[in-house]
């Protein structure tokens, strides 16, 4: 489904990320760990058509991403760390306006964004305005607003910064009904515990590298043989124990 | 597809305009208000007769001729004056409540009809007090005074009056055929105010770009597949109908409670406005492009805004200039925007006065956006 590809990109002299290849299949979760500034976001970015590889490529479906413009950017979704949603509008107008920038509208985009809110839990709020929303709900809307164009791919940048317990639980069914859909999902974290709970294939970056590309049965089997069964200590073996920030 | 975005771009930028109410509120209710106070203090409309000096009148003589040139003075279109006694008189102009004071001294209609019959001895001297902020109106007075001093002084010592060998016609001169044209400071002031706050819709919206980038919502934007050409151009769109709309709903209050009227080329008026509606989507572009981070491009550019205003004119006609600033000022696109509403508003003035301005605008705009497009960041990473 996603398959990424040998990709680099620098930033003057820093290269953020070198020679990157994984891929993610539909049906599963792929969890894409790694250090502040290991190269996660960069990585994310070019999948998502934010930055452009300097070498290598992104494949959707086996086509090489190109351009702007590129119908295979609809099947991607983007869900960011940040909320990117607006304040002042409501949840409706708020999905309205980004299901129209993949040319949804009518029935369609009415249809898209029921089942979107429907999914989120957040049908029963959807004239009322985001400011109004606790962080969980945000989180949740957030999640729907990358969902609402039915992407084959769901990119999620630490979607659960800073909800409460339910909240994220709630996210994680909707993760696991996502995956029952047939959807691949990357997803990047720095909670351990999440990746474990839902991924099924890891991978570790750091210094712009793959330093681990694997299940978690097999990183545990081939990273700390014999050791402690917990993701964070493979993470800490493979990446090191010195403050990155 | 990219109509449907392109659209749903510029819904939204109106949706969250409207729906933050101070936005709102600096776009429309300020301009309206600095509009007419300006506008009231700069003289307000020709078609309600000139504007008058205020002159507090002393006199101590009390004879004939002292009276008759206190009616020559009062019943005089340039004046508007307040008899009163010296130590008011000096009073009201030490604390500036107006402008100039005059004093005939006791004994001057005598002294003054004896100077003039005798072609000399001692003359006496008419004291004029006035305010060292105002010195342009005490020009004024000692002119209009020295009338009718002469004709009252003549008219005791049996001097035939002295007639001038020609005489003056004055006409406050606007476009022909332009029935409601005629100087209003109204429509300066609205103009120049309704530019200053449409530049500022603009900066508030190139700004709303750079919070956008900050909130992760520029990812999105970029992340669906749509053109960059889409993107600027539904900036520029939103950009431009806000920025109108703030300059039509100053005009328009200006023309129902201050009688402004496009006395020359609506079809001029509009092709300026929208110029310049597009020089400030520029502009606003021109701020999400080159600026870093919202707070720090939010300084900078009120700052380059309202150097722009003052020196294209906007709160002070720039005919008041130094004639050397005068000419620089014309590299200021807000210049062109208030010289256009004037030629299409008071002046009366046809379509063709308006072509040059809408034409330079548009170039000021064309060249605000190139700028944006070589600056502007597109990745994000």
């Amino acid at each position: 489904m996603l398959e990424v590809r040998n990709v680099r990109k620098s930033f003057g002299s820093l290269v953020a990320v070198d020679d990157v290849s994984f891929a993610v299949e539909p049906g599963k979760l792929t969890g894409l760990l790694g250090p502040n500034g290991a190269g996660k976001t960069t990585t994310v970015s070019m999948i998502a058509g934010l930055a452009r590889p300097e070498k290598g490529s992104v494949l959707v479906s086996g086509k090489a991403l190109s351009g702007d413009t590129d119908p295979l950017k609809r099947k991607i979704g983007l869900v960011p760390q940040d909320l990117a949603l607006y304040d002042e509008l409501s949840a409706r107008d708020n999905l309205r306006y980004f299901g129209a920038l993949y040319g949804l509208s009518g029935q369609a985009l009415e249809r898209a964004m029921h089942a979107a809110l429907t999914l989120v839990g957040l049908a029963d709020r959807a004239g009322d305005r985001v400011k109004t929303f606790s962080g969980g709900m945000k989180r949740r809307l957030n999640l729907a607003a990358g969902l609402l164009h039915d992407p084959e791919i769901l990119l999620l940048d630490e979607p659960t910064v800073g909800v409460d317990p339910q909240s994220r639980n709630a996210i994680f069914d909707n993760l696991e009904e996502l995956k029952r859909r047939g959807k691949a999902l990357l997803y990047t974290t720095h909670y351990m515990e999440e990746v474990e709970r839902l991924a099924d294939r890891i991978v570790i970056i750091d210094h712009g590298k793959v330093v681990a590309d694997d299940t978690l049965a097999g990183l545990y089997a081939g990273v700390t043989p014999g050791g402690a069964k917990s993701l964070e200590s493979v993470f800490l073996t493979l990446t090191g124990r010195s403050l990155r920030d | 597809m990219a109509l449907t975005a392109f659209l749903a771009m510029v819904r939204k930028d109106l949706r969250l305009f409207l729906s933050d109410r101070r936005a709102v509120i600096v776009a429309f209710a300020v301009p309206i208000f600095i509009g007419a106070f300006i506008g009231a203090i700069t003289g307000g409309s020709t078609r309600e007769g000139r504007p008058k000096v205020n002159v507090a009148l002393a006199d101590q003589d009390g004879g004939a001729v002292s009276q008759a040139i206190v009616d020559g003075a009062r019943a005089d279109d340039n004046l508007n004056v307040t008899v009163t006694s010296e130590a008011d008189a000096r009073d009201r102009v030490e604390k500036g409540a107006i402008a100039v004071g005059v004093i005939i001294p006791r004994g001057f209609g005598d002294g003054s009809t004896r100077a003039l019959r005798e072609q000399g001895g001692t003359r006496p001297e008419l004291a004029i007090v006035y305010d060292p902020s105002r010195t342009i109106e005490v020009g004024l007075v000692q002119g209009v005074m020295t009338q009718h001093i002469m004709q009252a002084v003549a008219r005791a010592a049996g001097v035939p009056r002295q007639q001038l060998p020609f005489g003056v016609s004055t006409a406050a001169l606007t476009a022909k055929n332009a029935p409601y044209a005629g100087y209003n400071s109204y429509a300066h002031s609205f103009a120049g105010m309704g530019i200053q706050f449409l530049l500022f819709s603009a900066l508030n919206l190139g700004i709303e770009m750079l919070v956008e980038r900050e909130r992760g919502l520029w990812s999105r934007l970029r992340s669906a597949p749509i053109s960059r050409f889409t993107i600027v151009g539904g900036k520029i769109a939103s950009m431009t109908i806000i920025s109108l709309m703030t300059l039509l709903v100053s005009f328009g209050f200006a023309m129902i409670a201050f009688k402004v009227r496009i006395a020359g080329s609506l079809a001029g008026f509009l092709a300026v406005s929208i110029a310049c509606s597009m020089m400030a989507a520029g502009f606003g572009l021109l701020i999400a492009a080159l600026g870093n981070s919202p707070k720090t491009a939010r300084g900078v550019s009120t700052l380059a805004s309202l150097v722009m205003v003052m020196l294209g004119g906007a709160w002070v006609p720039t005919f008041v200039f130094p004639k050397w600033m005068q000419q620089v000022t014309l590299v200021v696109p807000v210049r062109w925007a208030v010289d256009g509403l004037d030629a299409t508003t008071w002046r009366g003035l046809g379509l063709s006065s308006a072509v040059m301005p809408t034409v330079i605008l548009l170039a000021f705009a064309a060249l605000f956006t190139a700028i944006s497009l070589a600056r502007f960041r597109w990745e994000e990473a």
